[in-house]
């Protein structure tokens, strides 16, 4: 391992340590402004739309198994199943796309 | 008593099982991933020791695989992150009196979006037996499933591999999808969130931006929208909708 990489991991799991003490042990109180509040309630879907589409396209190798993987995440997703079953099905339909369509 | 003891390690392994499940199977994806973006096995695991997230993990290995600077991969990770300031926050109000400084220390590594979740939906306050067992289980199944992932993406077929990296997008679509069809706001972020992803991506004009900081761009773009636009009820507790 060089040392660039440890030097990103250590700065990777020093900054999200501290994102995730600092306020359990600083602060008591909530966050009042709505705006904050609000914000904070939304990085998470914004960090996983943006990192999920359009990289998802390119996580198979073949944008077509990609694509019918990530269909099937959706409609899963849509009818409410778990994380585990939503993944596995998303992988099992991209490698049955590899298998006969690719 | 069985109340006692679902209050305490054993009673927080219990609940966590679910979660330990789930991160096995989708660190295998994160696993094959790494490996598949020049990373050793070793190394891989050594981030999901260290680092126990998903979306900022994931970014983290963007920002290597793109040979990114480490102010990138500093501001990437807090941006990602910031969402767990809010559930520690949350959180801090939540834990019972036999909470030392360094007990709040080490329970504070462990806080996802899943173990929050199981943390706050407890209707009583958590102590940090019970803190420690939600967290223990996750992360071995967090750090075992990267070990199994990585290690296979070397010998499995390149078929079953390119299927298994998508693994990691469907669960942060399982995550979104239905927040997204519960709530108008949610809606709204994501589809502005992805818009901007792509237009970051196949727009020349920013093609000198990384793939880090464009996920930041597209993250403070899409959320600060949805805050001003949709700003959620702000009753006792935060977040929630």
């Amino acid at each position: 391992m060089t040392a660039r990489l440890l030097c990103y991991i250590l700065v990777m799991a020093g900054v999200t340590y501290l994102v995730r003490m600092l306020p359990l042990m600083v602060f008591r109180r909530k966050i009042k402004s709505r705006f904050a509040q609000s914000f904070l309630y939304y990085v998470p879907y914004a960090v996983l739309g943006a990192m999920t589409i359009p990289a998802v396209f390119y996580a198979t190798g073949h944008t077509i198994s990609a694509a019918v993987g990530l269909a099937a995440a959706f409609v899963l997703a849509f009818f409410g199943r778990s994380l585990i079953v939503v993944a596995l099905t998303a992988s099992g339909a991209a490698f049955i796309a590899e298998l006969f369509i690719v | 008593m069985s109340q006692d003891k679902s209050r305490g390690f054993l009673g927080g392994i219990k609940d966590s099982i679910p979660i330990a499940l789930g991160y096995l199977s989708v660190s295998f994806g994160f696993g094959i991933m790494a490996v598949s973006n020049g990373l050793s096995v070793f190394a891989a695991v050594l981030i999901s020791m260290t680092n126990l997230t998903s979306a900022g993990q994931v970014a983290g290995l963007t920002v290597i695989a793109s040979n990114g600077g480490i102010i990138e991969m500093a501001i990437a990770q807090l941006v990602i992150n910031l969402r767990y300031s809010l559930m520690s926050l949350s959180l801090s109000q939540k834990l019972d009196g036999g909470f030392t400084k360094l007990s709040r220390l080490a329970v504070s590594f462990g806080i996802t979006d899943e173990i929050f979740a199981v943390a706050s939906g407890k209707p009583e306050e958590v102590s940090k037996q019970y803190m420690a067992g939600l967290i223990s289980l996750p992360w071995v199944g967090w750090a075992t499933g990267t070990l199994i992932g990585g290690a296979a993406g070397e010998v499995l077929p390149e078929k079953l591999k390119a299927a298994l990296g998508i693994a990691i997008y469907g669960m942060f679509v399982a995550i979104f999808v239905p927040a997204a069809r519960k709530a108008l706001g949610v809606l709204v972020v994501v589809i502005i969130a992805v818009a901007a992803s792509c237009i970051m991506r196949y727009v020349p004009l920013f093609d000198g931006i990384s793939e880090g900081f464009a996920i930041i761009i597209c993250t403070i773009l899409a959320a600060a929208a949805g805050a001003l636009f949709f700003p959620i009820k702000t009753e006792e507790g935060g977040g929630g909708q």
